[in-house]
C-alpha cells in the first residue's frame, strides 16, 4: 500500500515514511491475527447439529493479558514517535534561508525578505505561488495566513501545517532533490479551494544564485544572505 | 423505588383509554412509536444524504461533467445540437437568461466548486446529525431501554415526544437551508472558522446560519432524549435486574445518553458564539477582533469527539448483543465490556486535540493527545478480542443480523488500525486532511455504525413490527453492501497514501493526483453499486412490514426480557405484572437448562435461581 506514496525529497521524510511503515506493518499483522482467528472461528464454530456452545462467561487471566499487550504496544509507538515529531514541528534547526508563505483566497503569497535579511522593508520580494528554494539548505517558512485558515501542504517534503489569520507558525524543511513540485492548500478554504495551488522550485546551488541575481531587489548583497550570517 | 413506580404505572395503564389516531401515530407518549418515529426520520434523511454522496462521488470520478439525467448530452456539448429534453431545456434556459436553483448550482448540470462544497458539507451533517444519531440514540435507544429493562414506557413520556418533535422541527430548519439564496452551508460539517463565521469568505449566508440553528435545536431535543435515558435505566428497572444484569446494549445506551448531556451544551455554545460572529458583529474566532480561530476548533471538537463514540457505541453495544444470541453463548468477558465502555466514556473527553495536530495549536500538547489517543485505542481492543471471544466455541448462526454484526467487527478493527496510524503525530503530518481520514472516518462511521444498524434492523425488526424480515433478501442485501462498501473505502486509503486532499472538488488540477483518476472512478462506480444495493433493504423493509412471516414473541430465541413481550409489545408493554429478572441477559447454552437459552425472567427451581 505504501508504495503510493509520493516521492520524497526532505530530509525528515524518509524518517516520516519508515515510521509509517513500522506502524502499517505492527497494523497490519493485528489485522491480519485478528481476521485470521475471526475467520477460523466462523467456519470451525458455524452451528452444527449435536454440537452445542461452550458455556463459557471469559477469562480474566486473556482479559489482562491483552489489555496489557495492547496498552504497551501502543504507548510505545507514541513515545517513539515523539523524537521525529519534536525534531520537525518544535526544534527548529539553525536556517540559511527564511521565506514567509500567506494563504489567502486562494494563492499563496511568497514572500522573501529581501537582500537585507529582513520582512517589511522596501527590498522584500513579494511573488505568487512560486516558492524558490536551494536544495540542501534549511529553510524557514513562516506561514500565516490573510483570510480563513489555509494548509501549507507540500507532499514530496511531508510537511504539512496549516496556516492561521493573526498568527505566525514555523515550519521548516531541507529539500534533498532540485525540481519543481507542487504545494496545494489541504485546508479547506472555500470555493476556490480546489485548484489553490502554488509550486516549489528547488534549485541546485547555483541556479538558486542565479535566479536570485535575477529576480531580487539590489541582488549584489543577496550572497551575503546565502551564506547564512543570520544563523 | 422501582416497586411503588411499578405501582402507578400499572395503575396508569389500566386508566389509559383508546387513544386516537393523532396520539396514537403523530403526537405519542409511546416510546415504541417515538422509536419507530425517529427510524422513518432517520431512514428518510439517509436517502437524502445518500443521495448526496453520491453526487459527490460524480463530480470526483468525473470532473466538471454533466450529472446524469439532469445534465445537458455529452453530444450536445460536442455538436452544440440539442439532443434530449434536458439539452432543450439547458438551452432554452440559457437563451431565455432563466435564474433558478439549477442554473445557480449546477449549469448545463455540471456543479459549481461552491456547489460541491455544499454536498460534502451537508452529507456528512445529515449523516451524522440526522441518521445515524436519530436511528442509533432515537431510535433504537427509545425502543429498546423501556423494553429491556423491563419497564413499561421512559421516565418522561411526554418529554420523549418533545424530543422528537423538536428534532424534526430541526430537520425542517435543516432541509430549509437547501433553498435559501446563497446556498445550504458549505464550509465542512466541522464549520472551521473564520470560514465560516463571516459571510464574505463563502458567499453563504443564510444557509450557514440555518445550519447552526437546526443544530442547536437539535442539541435541545438531544439533550431532552439524554436526561430522559438516563433517568430511566437509573430509576426504572424491572425487579432483580440489577446494574450488571443489564445488556451491553443497554450500557451502551446510557453511556451514549451521557456523552449527549456533557458535551452537546459546548457544542451549542459554540454555535450560539459563531451565530453572534456571523450576525451580530461580534469576533470570537475572528482575529481581526481579537477572537482566536482555534477557539472554534477546540470547542468543536471537545464535543466532536465525544460525539465520535456517541455514533459507535450504540452499536457496539447491539453488536455484543446480537453476537452472543447467534453464537448461543455469553458474551465474553462481559464486566470487561462494560468498564471498555465506562473508560472510553471517560477518556473521550481529554483526546479532542488528536483532530487538531496541524492546526498550530502548540506542538507540544500534540504529544499529550497522542499518549491519550493511544490509552483510549486500548478499551477499543478489548471489545473487539471479547467478540472473537464470544465467537470462540459458540454455535455460530449465519443469520442476517448476525452477518451484519460480524462485518460491524471486521470493520471496526480496519477502522480502528487505520485510526492508529493518524493518531502518531508524525505521521499524522502526512496523512491530515488527505483521503486517508475520509478512508477511517467511513470504516468507523459506515463499517462500524451503519452495519451495527443494519445489525439491529434485521434483528429487532420483528419486535417492532410483529414480522420477520426475509432473510435471502437480507443476505443479498448484506453481500451486496459489504462487498461494495469496501470497493468503495479500501481504495480511499490508497489515495490518501499518495496525498489525495480531502475536500477538493477537481482531483484533475493537481499533477500529482492524477494518476489517480481510474481509481476515482473505481470508487465512484462502487459508491453507485453500494447505493443501489440498499434498495434491496428498502424493498425488503417495505414488503417485510405487510407481508413478512409473523414473527411470535421470540423468532431468535433470545434472552433478554423485550423477547418476553409480545410482538409488536402492547401500549405498557407488560400486560398487568412486570417480569422480574433472575439472571444475566447471555445465559445461552447454560447447562441448567435443555434447551440453548435461558431467558432473564425465567424462574428456575429456587435451588438454581441464583445462578
Amino acid at each position: 500500500m505504501l508504495s503510493w506514496l509520493p516521492e520524497n525529497i526532505s530530509t525528515y521524510g524518509a524518517e516520516i515514511d519508515s515510521y509509517f511503515y513500522l506502524i502499517y506493518y505492527i497494523t497490519l499483522v493485528a489485522f491480519y491475527l485478528v481476521a485470521a482467528a475471526m475467520v477460523i472461528f466462523m467456519i470451525k464454530y458455524r452451528r452444527r447439529d449435536g454440537v452445542p456452545a461452550k458455556y463459557h462467561h471469559g477469562h480474566t487471566g486473556l482479559e489482562i493479558t491483552w489489555t496489557a499487550l495492547t496498552a504497551v504496544t501502543l504507548l510505545t509507538l507514541a513515545f517513539m514517535g515523539k523524537p521525529l515529531w519534536t525534531k520537525i514541528k518544535q526544534d527548529m534547526p539553525p536556517y540559511e534561508i527564511q521565506v514567509q508563505v500567506t494563504g489567502k483566497q486562494f494563492n499563496w503569497e511568497i514572500l522573501y525578505p529581501g537582500p537585507d535579511g529582513e520582512f517589511g522593508t522596501q527590498d522584500d520580494l513579494e511573488l505568487e505561488n512560486m516558492l524558490h528554494v536551494p536544495v540542501d539548505k534549511v529553510v524557514r517558512v513562516i506561514l500565516t495566513s490573510k483570510d480563513v485558515i489555509h494548509s501549507f501542504f507540500v507532499p514530496v517534503l511531508r510537511l504539512k501545517q496549516d496556516t492561521l489569520p493573526g498568527r505566525k507558525i514555523d515550519a521548516w524543511f531541507e529539500a534533498t532533490k532540485p525540481g519543481r513540485y507542487e504545494m496545494p492548500c489541504a485546508e479547506m478554504c472555500g470555493f476556490g479551494h480546489s485548484g489553490m495551488l502554488g509550486y516549489l522550485i528547488v534549485h541546485t546551488h547555483e541556479d538558486y544564485e542565479a535566479w536570485v541575481q535575477k529576480n531580487w531587489p539590489e541582488s549584489k548583497m543577496a550572497s551575503k544572505i546565502e551564506h547564512g550570517s543570520e544563523s | 423505588m422501582a416497586e411503588s413506580a411499578v405501582a402507578i404505572d400499572a395503575h396508569e395503564v389500566q386508566a389509559h383509554e383508546e387513544p386516537g389516531f393523532v396520539s396514537t401515530y403523530i403526537f405519542s407518549t409511546d416510546h415504541k412509536m417515538i422509536a419507530k418515529q425517529f427510524l422513518f426520520f432517520g431512514l428518510f434523511m439517509m436517502i437524502i444524504g445518500g443521495s448526496l454522496a453520491m453526487m459527490v462521488r460524480w463530480q470526483l470520478g468525473y470532473p466538471e461533467q454533466p450529472l446524469p439525467v439532469v445534465g445537458v448530452s455529452q453530444e450536445f456539448l460536442e455538436t452544440d445540437e440539442p439532443q434530449t429534453a434536458m439539452d432543450r431545456m439547458w438551452q432554452e434556459w440559457d437563451e431565455e437568461g432563466t435564474e433558478n436553483w439549477l442554473v445557480e448550482n449546477m449549469p448545463y448540470g455540471v456543479m459549481t466548486a461552491a456547489f460541491y462544497n455544499m454536498l460534502f458539507t451537508m452529507h456528512a451533517t445529515l449523516m451524522i446529525f440526522f441518521v445515524i444519531m436519530p436511528i442509533l440514540v432515537g431510535c433504537f435507544g427509545n425502543y429498546l431501554i423501556p423494553l429491556m429493562i423491563g419497564a413499561r414506557d421512559m421516565a418522561f413520556p411526554m418529554l420523549n415526544m418533545l424530543s422528537f418533535w423538536i428534532g424534526a422541527v430541526s430537520g425542517i430548519v435543516m432541509l430549509a437551508g437547501f433553498f435559501v439564496s446563497g446556498g445550504h452551508a458549505a464550509t465542512g460539517w466541522t464549520a472551521y472558522a473564520p470560514l465560516s463565521s463571516d459571510p464574505m469568505w463563502t458567499g453563504v449566508d443564510w444557509g450557514q446560519n440555518l445550519w447552526c440553528m437546526s443544530i442547536i435545536i437539535l442539541a435541545f431535543s438531544s439533550m431532552m432524549g439524554a436526561i430522559n435515558y438516563i433517568t430511566t435505566v437509573i430509576n426504572m428497572r424491572a425487579p432483580g435486574m440489577t446494574f450488571m444484569r443489564m445488556p451491553l446494549v443497554i450500557w451502551s445506551l446510557l453511556i451514549v445518553a451521557i456523552l449527549l448531556l456533557l458535551a452537546l451544551p459546548v457544542l451549542t455554545s459554540a454555535l450560539a458564539l459563531l451565530l453572534f460572529d456571523r450576525m451580530a458583529g461580534t469576533s470570537f474566532f475572528s482575529p481581526a477582533g481579537g477572537g482566536d480561530p482555534l477557539l472554534w476548533q477546540h470547542l468543536f471538537w471537545f464535543f466532536g469527539h465525544p460525539e465520535v463514540y456517541v455514533l459507535i457505541v450504540p452499536a457496539m453495544g447491539m453488536v455484543s448483543d446480537i453476537l452472543s444470541v447467534f453464537s448461543r453463548k455469553p458474551v465474553f468477558g462481559y464486566h470487561a465490556m462494560v468498564y471498555a465502555m465506562l473508560s472510553i466514556a471517560f477518556l473521550g473527553w481529554i483526546v479532542w486535540g488528536h483532530h487538531m495536530f496541524m492546526s498550530g495549536m502548540n506542538p507540544a500538547l500534540g504529544m499529550a493527545f497522542m499518549l491519550s489517543t493511544m490509552v483510549i485505542a486500548v478499551p477499543s481492543a478489548i471489545k473487539t478480542f471479547n467478540w472473537l471471544g464470544t465467537l470462540w466455541g459458540g454455535s455460530i448462526h449465519y443469520t442476517t443480523p448476525m452477518l451484519n454484526a460480524l462485518a460491524f467487527v471486521a470493520m471496526f478493527v480496519i477502522g480502528g488500525l487505520s485510526g492508529i496510524h493518524m493518531a502518531i503525530t508524525p505521521v499524522d503530518i502526512f496523512i491530515h486532511d488527505t483521503y486517508y481520514i475520509v478512508a477511517h472516518i467511513h470504516y468507523v462511521v459506515f463499517g462500524g455504525s451503519i452495519f451495527g444498524m443494519f445489525a439491529g434492523l434485521y434483528y429487532w425488526f420483528p419486535k417492532m413490527f410483529g414480522r420477520v424480515m426475509n432473510e435471502p433478501l437480507g443476505k443479498a442485501h448484506f453481500w451486496l453492501t459489504f462487498l461494495f462498501y469496501n470497493c468503495t473505502f479500501i481504495p480511499m486509503h490508497l489515495l490518501g497514501v499518495a496525498g489525495h486532499m480531502r475536500r477538493i472538488y477537481n482531483p484533475m488540477q493537481y499533477e500529482f493526483l492524477q494518476h489517480l483518476q481510474p481509481m476515482n472512478e473505481f470508487i465512484t462506480v462502487s459508491s453507485f453499486c453500494l447505493g443501489a444495493a440498499q434498495l434491496l433493504l428498502v424493498f425488503n423493509f417495505c414488503w417485510s412490514l405487510y407481508r413478512g412471516k409473523k414473527a411470535g414473541r421470540n423468532p431468535w430465541q433470545a434472552n433478554t426480557l423485550e423477547w418476553a413481550a409480545p410482538s409488536p409489545p402492547p401500549h405498557g408493554n407488560w400486560g398487568d405484572t412486570l417480569p422480574t429478572v433472575y439472571r444475566g441477559p447471555y445465559e445461552y447454552s447454560s447447562p441448567e437448562v435443555t434447551e440453548d437459552w435461558l431467558p432473564q425472567d425465567k424462574q428456575l427451581a429456587p435451588a438454581t435461581a441464583d445462578a
